[in-house]
């Protein structure tokens, strides 16, 4: 009897373990705007599948939709084409504005999200405390949003993305509109949460991120992954791994080395526009 | 406009100036305690305390204008009065107002009129909020019903609510239905107006993080579309007052019978009906005070916190 209730328990288990091994899998899509005639193609066949606990990068000048891309894996807009899948149920996702709700406090910023989780209001405040600590804001529970600085306010905006527990975060160029020394603590702070999630993972925390920027250095000092779209249509131009052990620095010779080859070639794609 | 120079610089020329945090810091990476006093440390840069000014102070400097004000108004009006200008039982006195207010305190019967208005004002406003809320919502929600009454319901704020006193006394009588018809017809539109112009004005981001995070559907309505719509819906009812206050002084003056109460309306028509013009300047004064006192004392505090609360009340 115990024998097969174990053999029925284990592809169970094993489903959301191994049979599908990604946190997302962009399958073939595509994506224009407009009537048809006038179609305007923003994304042409793009296939990225982003492994449990990976960190990938999606990198891109202007018009490439990679922004378009987010929203459909966050399930905001719907695909023309190809399909979309985030067995983990719905993403989280970060933008470049903090998008806090400023009628309510820092600490019920994110007290909502785990509302709307389901998470029991007993648990809530404790929860709340905990996620702005874990992105160093003890303390600020009370804080209105506009009493908060912009590198601030985007780690309150990280903890309510982290209070949906969602297994993969999406961010859309979240930190394109701080400032550098504040980008680059924020760089290092991401990195650690990453990182804690990857070691943690016996808790299931395993998180995946697919992250949006147009900074070449921001992309390679973070990802494990980039992967460069070409513009109007958005297509995989190519992909690099970045092998470089984290926590990297922004200023690593490394870092700068393949940002220097990954440019060449943004560049390339760029100039393609120009000549006709 | 920052930050698209910053991340313009930082694409064009990879070897460029994001060292400056790293300078002092050793290439092995940060540690994570000097992260955390990295952090602690911008934090502190960038929070700015805003110190609140003594509430005496600022009631007193606040205060002190419109009571000069009033001073020389009443000053220029004695003047008037001591050169004569206009025969005494046409232009009183400010002290002959006074005096006629006096004696409707001394009756005992002043503060009745000033209630009988005050709470009918009340109620009709409360129902109007019920009415012009729900009514405001749907518009606002519902497309068809947006195209269908939208314009119409703009068009009513500016049909003055007194055009719709004989209407009501045809279908109402001259009864209490009457004032509140002309009442509720008066500020259900400012203040689904105001309802809709607060939904229209919330930023499209936040309707999007708040699907983000889950909040669809009802949920959706509570917590993001009704708090982030509150500036607005309050203006509406700051405005649905003072159209409530306006079509209740329309509709007492001239709804008047004996058997209903008396309020300011009716006491400024007995005053017109008995030639005598300090009392309808009293009952003018009562009005315009009464008006003023509740915007000041509800509508006004309320006002302040929602906006201070979202830092939408900057103090220059």
């Amino acid at each position: 009897m115990t024998t097969t209730t174990l053999t029925k328990q284990q592809p169970a288990t094993a489903d959301t373990a191994t049979t599908v091994p990604y946190a997302a899998r962009i399958d073939h899509v595509s994506k224009s705007f407009g009537r048809p005639g006038a179609q305007q193609h923003v994304l042409d066949d793009i296939s990225i599948d982003v492994a449990p606990g990976e960190f990938v990068c999606l990198l891109g000048a202007s018009g490439c939709g990679k922004s378009t891309l987010l929203n459909l894996v966050a399930g905001l807009d719907a695909p023309s084409a190809g399909a979309i899948e985030t067995p983990g149920g719905r993403p989280a996702l970060m933008f470049q504005e903090h998008a806090l709700f400023p009628w309510l406090t820092a600490g019920r910023n994110i007290e909502l999200a785990l509302r709307l989780r389901g998470v029991p209001r007993a648990e809530r405040r404790d929860e709340a405390e905990r996620l702005l600590e874990l992105v160093r804001l003890k303390g600020a529970y009370g804080k209105r949003v506009h009493e908060l600085s912009g590198g601030m306010r985007q780690r309150v905006a990280m903890a309510r993305a982290l209070a949906q527990d969602s297994q993969l975060l999406l961010m859309d160029e979240p930190f394109a509109a701080l400032d550098a020394i504040t980008r680059d603590v924020l760089h290092d702070e991401l990195t650690r949460i990453w990182t804690a999630s990857k070691s943690d993972s016996a808790a299931g925390t395993n998180l995946s991120v697919l992250f949006v920027t147009h900074n070449v250095r921001e992309a390679v000092r973070l990802a494990e992954r980039v992967v460069l779209l070409s513009s109007r249509p958005g297509r995989i131009a190519r992909e690099w791994q970045v092998d470089i052990p984290q926590p990297r620095r922004i200023e690593d010779a490394a870092v700068a080395d393949l940002s220097i080859e990954i440019t060449e070639q943004l560049r390339g794609e760029i100039r393609r526009h120009g000549q006709h | 406009m920052a930050s698209t120079e910053t991340e313009a610089q930082s694409t064009a020329a990879p070897a460029g100036d994001d060292t400056a945090a790293g300078t002092t810091v050793t290439k092995a990476g940060v540690a994570s305690g000097d992260l955390a006093g990295l952090e602690a440390g911008l934090d502190a840069l960038e929070s700015t305390v805003v110190a609140r000014q003594p509430w005496l102070r600022t009631t007193a400097s606040k205060a002190l204008p419109p009571v000069v004000a009033l001073a020389i108004v009443l000053g220029l009006w004695q003047l008037a009065y001591h050169f004569e200008l206009k025969p005494h039982y046409l232009l009183p006195s400010p002290v002959d107002v006074g005096r006629s207010l006096q004696q409707k305190w001394l009756e005992g019967t002043l503060l009745n009129f000033v209630w009988t208005s005050v709470s009918r004002g009340a109620l009709g406003f409360l129902a109007s909020v019920a009415i012009g809320t729900v009514l405001g919502l749907i518009v606002a929600q519902v497309k068809a019903v947006r195209a269908a009454i939208g314009p119409i319901l703009s068009g009513l704020q500016s049909l003055p609510s007194v055009a719709w006193v004989p209407a009501a006394i045809i279908w109402f009588g001259l009864s209490d239905a009457t004032i509140y018809a002309v009442v509720l017809l008066g500020a259900v539109p400012s203040i689904a107006n105001g309802l809709v112009a607060g939904v229209d004005q919330i930023s499209p981001l936040y309707l999007r993080a708040g699907r983000t995070i889950g909040a669809t559907g009802p949920a959706g309505v509570r917590h993001v579309l009704l708090p982030a719509a509150l500036p607005g819906y309050i203006a509406g009812l700051k405005q649905g007052w003072a159209f409530s206050w306006r079509s209740l002084m329309a509709a007492e003056l001239i709804v008047n019978a004996p058997d209903l109460g008396t309020g300011l309306g009716q006491l400024l028509e007995q005053g017109r009906e008995l030639q005598d013009m300090s009392w309808v300047l009293a009952a003018i004064l009562l009005i315009l005070i009464v008006g003023i006192g509740i915007e000041l004392l509800i509508f006004a505090p309320i006002e302040r916190r929602v906006l201070r609360s979202r830092g939408l009340l900057v103090k220059s």
